[in-house]
């Protein structure tokens, strides 16, 4: 893949350090425009779950757990409906404009897990989880960082068809059908949150690890000292 | 592509594409207080704007098979207030008034000489929790004709005997589904569950499904939408 590279000769020491256009704009807009998102969704969501903490009957009520409403969103069931269905379609647009620009531009071979990429998945877990040796990185993201980022696209898209389907299981009913019905929607729906949640978890670990450089390159696009190379 | 450049410049390229994500702190303005309530109340509306375009008039709700009912003695009693208002049946009437040709008083005889409905169908509450019942009782389109609601009406608003109230948009309320309710389980309506005539739309949310009702309004502009939705909770509703 074609991609943009500089090298800069650092004016005082002459040193010359290599930069990679690592996120055009629109990914790094989306990026941040979802991630505000994600925290207001989760946050209105839980209090919504608050409201009635089961998933099982409502007589009797056996409540799965009891969420502290300091971390919740909205302060009511109400409060937190209006941020929800607000920050929904904030949602869809970020995720609509991604996929659309990432389709497009041909950017998605960044991020898309395919076959190709089987191959290197063992390596990359021995590295992670085994202390095995760093497989040579060729591009910006290895197989396991793929795997991640397209899960979580995926995942995306599975909040909002869920989230769907319990919003309008009459008009969507094919939806709620296709999920055990409204009931059932409604539980997949949370166990996508607490999904979404755990990459996130796991993507902010790996932001801390990989240092400056890359935390930088999400907001100006250019990563300085690559890892790999670009041509 | 590969060029070359020095650091003073580099930064002035990182420190540009930084800027492009200015738009980005817009999403601020959800966190100052005289912003934030237009704004969701704006998210909403649209919201809600959405929902009467996904409405269709001829899709019907999910029904279900007898066996999929939720007991009646698990069909949880919602109301906001108390239970039981203390309707005394035999002086109750339904009072209609506004954009009809035949406004005043009607007995529950008259209601229940319209043809019966019964359907199985999921009553939604926006707590999250649903039950499956067994509803019965006369449309509530065929109560429009038979009151001559004006047929270029918007809105249809009930009042209750508990001093609920509630709307439902024209399209809903034609729904066939849509019924004036005075039967559950093939029972006469209990006390608890909005004895003697409810609503019971399975195309809305379960606080626009009204009990007890009293007054029966049609007309043009929506004066109350409803106790929840003065509350905050959205107007539209549908399911």
């Amino acid at each position: 893949m074609a991609t943009r590279a500089i090298a800069i000769e650092n004016v005082k020491t002459g040193e010359v350090t290599e930069a990679v256009y690592e996120h055009p704009f629109v990914v790094r807009l989306c990026h941040w425009v979802n991630a505000v998102s994600l925290f207001v969704l989760a946050g209105s969501g839980v209090q919504i779950f608050r409201a009635f903490p089961s998933f099982g009957a409502k007589i009797p009520q056996k409540d799965l757990l009891n969420w502290p409403k300091a971390f919740a969103l909205g302060g009511w069931l109400g409060g937190a409906l209006q941020w929800h269905l607000t920050f929904m379609w904030i949602y869809i647009g970020t995720g609509l404009l991604y996929i659309g620009y990432q389709i497009f531009s041909g950017n998605y071979k960044q991020v898309l897990f395919v076959r190709r990429d089987l191959p290197c998945v063992w390596p990359m877990v021995r590295h992670y989880f085994l202390f095995g040796p760093k497989p040579p990185a060729r591009e910006a993201y290895n197989a396991l960082q793929k795997h991640a980022y397209t899960s979580a696209i995926g995942l995306g898209a599975l909040s909002v068809l869920t989230g769907l389907a319990i919003w309008k299981p009459v008009q969507f009913s094919w939806l709620a059908w296709i999920m055990g019905g409204f009931h059932w929607a409604r539980l997949w729906h949370f166990l996508i949150m607490w999904a979404m949640l755990a990459f996130v978890f796991g993507h902010l670990v790996m932001v801390v690890l990989h240092g400056w450089n890359n935390f930088v390159s999400m907001f100006t696009g250019w990563k300085k000292d690559p890892e790999y190379r670009s041509e | 592509m590969y060029s070359r450049t020095d650091s003073r410049k580099f930064k002035t390229i990182s420190r540009r594409e930084l800027l492009k994500l200015t738009p980005v702190i817009a999403l601020g303005a959800f966190a100052i207080p005289q912003l934030q309530k237009p704004l969701l109340k704006g998210g909403l509306g649209f919201s809600d704007w959405t929902s009467a375009r996904l409405f269709r008039s001829g899709h019907l709700a999910p029904t279900f098979a007898d066996s999929e009912l939720t007991p009646l003695d698990k069909f949880p009693i919602n109301d906001y207030d108390i239970d039981d208002p203390q309707v005394d049946f035999d002086k109750w009437t339904l009072t209609v008034t506004g954009a009809v040709q035949k406004p005043g008083e009607y007995t529950l005889a008259q209601i229940q000489a319209l043809p019966r409905f019964t359907q199985n169908t999921r009553h939604v509450c926006v707590e999250g929790w649903d039950v499956i019942g067994r509803f019965g009782g006369a449309r509530l389109s065929d109560f429009l004709k038979m009151i001559g609601a004006d047929p270029t009406a918007r809105f249809v608003t009930v009042e209750c005997a508990d001093d609920y109230y509630e709307s439902l948009d024209m399209a809903t309320a034609a729904h066939p589904q849509s019924l004036l309710c005075y039967e559950m389980y093939g029972q006469s309506l209990t006390r608890e569950h909005g004895a003697p005539l409810r609503l019971s739309v399975p195309t809305k949310i379960g606080y626009k499904q009204a009990k007890y009702l009293t007054d029966l309004k049609v007309s043009h502009v929506l004066e109350k939408a409803g106790y929840w939705e003065d509350q905050g909770y959205s107007e539209f509703y549908g399911l």
